[in-house]
């Protein structure tokens, strides 16, 4: 019964791993750019959660709305103000300028919110359901399920909308999709602000079980990398999986061998999973 | 550009010299002028500089001030820049502690005390490079610090290596003194006093009727952790008590639940945490999450004892034991007036690892008073004669005495226990303010 316990936790904490990992194979997926930031668009969707539960109060589905807008509206200014113009620079100032970013908003919010970890107060949803012996958190069930839902969500909005062709459109050739007059800017901006959205949601989820501090996206951050990797670069069911992967894993190797080995499993896993299929899971050789 | 006269050289060239040469000119004594307030600028500097190092006595700081320790980090920071207003001005009102009545160090020539800080993010690495820096480039005369034992251990290190004298405040790990180092003092209880101290406690619980059958020990990775996690091994060892189980994990984590599992699985008595802030948060809301209550949690101050703690958990971490030297006290009491300043300063209440830090500050200073110098040598020399008494300290220490190794042999501690939101000390039963409450009522109340 433990081990199932362990399985379910593994199961919900992977779902959000998923989600907000999902928005950096999004961003990678449409114009080959690492985005270093995304671990901070997290901690940011967890500060923005806060802020609106002690100045508005509401529940999750106020905080959550709020975390995606803001962080989609932050997606496309990042997009707007610094990503479009390092696009035509060599690849070194991609990568650097997204790093800068991401020191840029953690030092930003060390500064405002103060390195103390903060915690959101109790919302309504709170307290534990008992299912056939499994004990389920219900603010992590809730992060989990919504997770899940809103990662299939983005391939369903991928795959089956106008949207989602014309953003997959501009990936497969830029100078084409003009052709058809799709504006590449606009899409990619899009692109950035989902990428961001996910994040957001994905943090304001896990600000309702989790304690943190401005310097929590560094661990996001390296998550999501290798949920990415993992997966397959720039595929949405690769992260998926992958996310689910990784949150079982680390949480059964946990329990059984203990917690300091569980990032060595993981990582273990990880390299020998490249080793035998370097594109990732889901990923285009 | 070459037009109407704009300055006084174009003047003059409109008086007779040529244009060319006024160019020149004016590039020659623009340069001069740079020289010049160059050479003003170094003499300035290199007059100054002796002038402020007889003035200032400097002491650098190393601390966690940002990172996952931030806030102890930051708590500890304005509790030594209260110590250091406490020495530098005139606090008559603080009775026997050393240096507060007069005003900065009346042996060093009524020298004030300067503090820099540095951020070591927790860092072992970073916490070695900063301590040369401060050594080699800020020219500090002593070291402060460094709240993650990782930290102090690799920061002592380079003091020794340059002869400057380090205390360290709150670290608690065996290996940081003991390693034949000259330059190294400590103030604050180690990982073996407070391995100790547990024991006795459980043996007096017993006494009291208590079932105490086994316990577990879960201990964040790194030197403080696995310090004190060894030492309560030990002890529990020599003193016939079971340890259930340990667990080690890494205190970045963000999920928790599977040790929390783990231990529900093996129902210890009492389980001890050492841990830092968000995992003692993780621990304790992952065991409300997972139902698991266990008789009795302590925790080995640090992440109990953060400033985040309370605020976050202490709905339904009631009953959670806690060690702690500090007490504030009746109002009126040195403690309580040093408590009240600090409360002045950040809107909360000093805790036990901020409190250590400023009483190695205090030990520190008065050491330097006490040495009329700031040669290090000499620094080190009074150290090793510190005997201070218990009514000249502001934390429950029975004194500071150092021994060879440079550890205060009158380190000591209590138990104290959270009641609404705030700890209450329960233990030892002549120190007491409040009853203990046995088992803890965590959530359940």
């Amino acid at each position: 019964m433990l081990l199932l316990q362990v399985i379910v936790g593994g199961l919900l904490l992977g779902a959000i791993y998923a989600l907000f990992s999902s928005g950096l194979t999004l961003i990678w997926g449409m114009m080959n750019v690492i985005n270093f930031a995304h671990g901070e668009f997290v901690m940011l969707g967890m500060y923005v959660a806060l802020l609106v539960v002690v100045w508005i109060g509401g529940g999750p589905e106020t905080f959550g709305f709020a975390a995606a807008f803001a962080l989609f509206a932050l997606g496309v200014c990042v997009y707007l103000s610094l990503i479009r113009h390092v696009m035509r620079g060599p690849m070194l100032a991609q990568i650097l300028s997204t790093f800068g970013l991401a020191l840029l908003l953690r030092y930003t919010a060390f500064w405002i919110f103060s390195a103390n970890f903060v915690s959101l107060p109790q919302t309504s949803f709170s307290g534990t359901l008992n299912v056939a012996g499994i004990l389920l958190p219900v603010p992590q069930l809730v992060a989990g399920v919504v997770a899940a839902a809103l990662t299939i969500a983005l391939h369903l909005l991928l795959t089956r909308t106008t949207l989602g062709s014309q953003l997959l459109a501009v990936a497969e050739d830029r100078s084409a999709s003009m052709l058809m007059g799709i504006r590449p800017d606009r899409m990619q901006a899009i692109a950035w602000g989902l990428a961001g959205a996910s994040a957001g949601i994905a943090g304001a989820l896990m600000a309702m079980s989790y304690p943190w501090s401005p310097s929590v996206g560094e661990t996001f951050g390296l998550t999501a990398f290798v949920v990415v990797t993992l997966g397959g670069f720039g595929s949405v069911p690769g992260a998926m999986y992958a996310g689910l992967i990784i949150g079982l894993v680390q949480a059964l190797s946990a329990y059984w061998l203990g917690p300091i080995y569980k990032d060595i499993i993981v990582y273990a896993l990880f390299a020998a999973l490249l080793w035998l299929r370097p594109q990732g899971l889901m990923g285009k050789a | 550009m070459a037009g109407k006269p704009r300055n006084r050289q174009a003047a003059v060239a409109d008086a007779g010299l040529a244009k060319m040469n006024d160019g020149r000119e004016r590039r020659e004594d623009k340069l001069s002028k740079l020289c010049a307030t160059l050479v003003a600028a170094v003499a300035a500097a290199l007059s100054a500089a002796p002038l402020r190092a007889a003035e200032a006595v400097k002491i650098g700081v190393l601390m966690p001030l940002t990172g996952n320790a931030a806030a102890a980090g930051q708590a500890s920071k304005a509790a030594v820049e209260i110590a250091a207003e406490i020495v530098n001005g005139k606090h008559p009102e603080l009775g026997n502690l050393p240096l507060a009545t007069t005003e900065g160090l009346p042996n060093v020539g009524v020298a004030k005390v300067e503090l820099v800080f540095v951020d070591h993010q927790g860092n072992p690495s970073l916490a070695q490079q900063l301590a040369t820096r401060l050594i080699t480039q800020d020219k500090v005369q002593a070291l402060l610090g460094a709240y993650q034992s990782s930290c102090s251990f690799t920061a002592t290190a380079v003091a020794e290596r340059y002869g400057i004298p380090f205390l360290v405040g709150d670290s608690a790990a065996l290996n940081i003194t003991g390693r034949g180092f000259k330059w190294v003092f400590r103030t604050t209880p180690i990982a073996s006093d407070y391995a100790a101290t547990y024991m006795r406690f459980f043996d007096d619980m017993k006494k009291e009727g208590k079932k105490i059958a086994s316990i577990a020990v879960v201990n964040e990775n790194t030197d403080y952790g696995t310090s004190v996690a060894d030492s309560i091994e030990a002890a529990a060892k020599t003193s016939n008590m079971p340890v259930a189980i340990r667990i080690p994990y890494s205190a970045s984590s963000t999920d928790v639940s599977a040790q929390v599992l783990q231990l529900k699985e093996k129902q210890p008595d009492v389980t001890i945490f050492i841990s830092y802030t968000s995992d003692s948060i993780l621990y304790i809301k992952g065991m409300k999450n997972l139902d698991y209550l266990p008789p009795m949690v302590i925790g080995d101050d640090t992440g109990f004892s953060d400033p985040s703690f309370i605020p976050a958990v202490a709905d339904i971490a009631q009953g959670a034991m806690n060690r702690s030297a500090w007490d504030i006290g009746k109002p009126g009491t040195t403690t309580s007036k040093i408590n009240d300043m600090y409360k002045a300063k950040t809107g909360r209440d000093l805790d036990d690892t901020s409190g250590r830090n400023m009483q190695g500050f205090f030990a520190l200073a008065e050491a330097i008073n006490r040495a009329g110098s700031t040669e290090p040598e000499k620094i080190r020399e009074t150290l090793t004669r510190t005997d201070l008494k218990p009514d000249q300290l502001m934390m429950g220490y029975n004194g500071i005495k150092f021994d060879q190794t440079g550890q205060n042999i009158l380190a000591s501690t209590y138990l104290i226990q959270l009641k609404g939101k705030q700890y209450q000390l329960v233990w030892p039963q002549k120190a007491a303010t409040a009853s203990l409450d046995w088992p803890m009522k965590g959530w359940k109340h």
